[in-house]
């Protein structure tokens, strides 16, 4: 029912590596960047920036503690009444950019007849949820700006059910910490509580009007303007409330978690 | 701790630079270091205009390591500058340092430079041309914080965002912002080589 596509276990940014080697290939003046190179190398300059510094475990190691501090720092920051800007529909990036940690020809895809969504954790009501019974909980839209953390934005459509109301809906505890979210294309990740019960975080059904087509996450995503792309998983399976630091794909390998904008 | 106060004119072994000021400045080259060249890896990641920067001049490893140093820096960016602005201008000596500057000497001053006849009677009195770079490069500074928090923080930070002309422009000025640091950062560099000993001054203070 599920079609995964086949990857090799990605330990490390694989689709950041190709990424760069395309633009490499694009872009890359070797005259200049030899240069370079060699006159870094006279002012011996390389040591700042070179594997050093960056596979020192200890530097590493203090690198995430900060991390993790600065999660603190955003969860201070974020304010649950502050709302992301909405846009009109003519500023809508057209076409919408896809993005995932795979390739466009990878896409999962999920067969929606036999989809069913799964609640786990901290919840009064674990029942399984097919894709009708979501479309017809109560649906609102937003017109508001993707923000990846590469540095790159879009403005995008989304419609959907305020993931708020959904999780009072069935009873989650709400006094949790964190909110971790399993999808069909092995992607995770994890939420905190207050950004989940923000207006604006939606489970999202549809996109620019339209069934949400698998390269956008058929059939359900989680969109949250008020953080970074990688923390908006598509084709989401599971749902969990829990107690527990659930960590992320991207997360787990020094993304920050909390991810706000 | 000997704070320049020249009331009468400096002796030889005055103190220039007081201790504080030496401890910011290091701070602070320290973390622009770590900030420019974390940040153009983070800039590689989804670059603005047709060109990178190469990897070898660049810190992180990748865009998530380059992430994690370049907001650890920005906490010693910030803390060690706003330490650097508050003894500064509480002390005086932000004013006294600084002004009068008029554009008719940085004028008067940059052509004398240019012809190589800028003297350097005392290093304890900044020439116009050096009061103007100065002041220029610590109002860059200012923006590229501010800028870098709009970006960092476009939705909690509406105010700055809304000055930055929005998230995708805040972006295009902390990167001028930094181009201006960077050239700042050569000319300084050069004129220390021209004359040494303000090197000395910066590190032992006279």
């Amino acid at each position: 029912m599920i079609k995964k596509p086949n990857r090799l276990p990605s330990s490390l940014d694989s689709e950041l590596i190709i990424k760069d080697a395309r633009r490499e290939l694009e872009l890359a003046m070797p005259s200049r960047r030899l240069f370079g190179k060699r006159a870094l190398t006279l002012g011996g300059l390389s040591l700042l920036s070179g594997c050093e510094i960056t596979d020192n475990e200890s530097v590493n190691r203090m690198l995430t503690k900060i991390s993790r501090m600065n999660d603190g720092v955003q969860a201070w920051l974020f304010d649950p009444d502050k709302l992301a800007p909405t846009y009109p529909a003519s500023m809508i990036t057209r076409p919408f950019p896809f993005n995932a940690f795979y390739g466009e020809d990878e896409i999962t895809e999920v067969d929606g007849e036999a989809y069913r969504l799964s609640i786990k954790g901290l919840v009064a009501n674990k029942r399984a949820w097919t894709l009708p019974e979501l479309r017809r909980l109560p649906q609102t839209e937003q017109i508001t700006r993707h923000i990846c953390v590469e540095g790159w934005s879009a403005i995008g459509r989304w419609g959907g059910v305020p993931f708020a109301g959904f999780l009072k809906h069935i009873g989650a505890d709400l006094s949790a910490k964190y909110i971790a979210f399993r999808c069909a294309d092995d992607y995770y990740t994890s939420i905190d509580m207050a950004t989940a019960l923000h207006a604006q975080t939606q489970l999202t059904l549809t996109y620019d009007g339209e069934i949400l087509p698998p390269k956008y996450g058929f059939p359900m995503k989680l969109r949250m303007p008020t953080k970074l792309g990688y923390k908006n998983p598509k084709h989401i399976a599971s749902i969990e409330v829990t107690n527990t630091y659930p960590g992320g794909y991207w997360e787990d390998q020094g993304y920050n978690w909390f991810g706000g904008a | 701790m000997n704070a320049a106060l020249p009331a009468s004119p400096p002796s030889p072994t005055a103190t220039v630079h007081p201790v504080w000021l030496r401890l910011t400045h290091w701070i602070n080259a320290f973390a622009v270091v770590i900030m420019i060249l974390s940040g153009w890896r983070i800039y590689n990641a989804s670059p603005i205009f047709p060109f990178l920067f190469p990897k070898e001049w660049t810190l992180g490893g990748w865009l998530g390591g380059a992430l994690q140093w370049h907001f650890a820096a920005m906490w010693l960016l910030a803390i060690n500058g706003l330490a650097y602005l508050a003894i500064n201008l509480l002390s005086g000596r932000a004013r006294r340092k600084f002004f009068p500057l008029r554009p008719a000497a940085v004028l008067h001053d940059f052509l004398q430079a240019l012809k190589g006849k800028l003297q350097h009677a005392s290093l304890d009195q900044y020439n116009a041309v050096q009061k103007l770079a100065y002041l220029s490069v610590i109002a860059d500074l200012i923006l590229i914080v501010v800028s870098g928090l709009a970006v960092w923080k476009s939705v909690q930070l509406p105010l700055l965002r809304e000055l930055m002309g929005g998230f995708d422009n805040a972006r295009i000025v902390h990167f001028f912002a930094m181009n201006f640091l960077v050239l700042f950062i050569v000319v300084h560099i050069v004129m220390v080589a021209l004359v040494p000993r303000t090197l000395l001054a910066m590190l032992r203070g006279r």
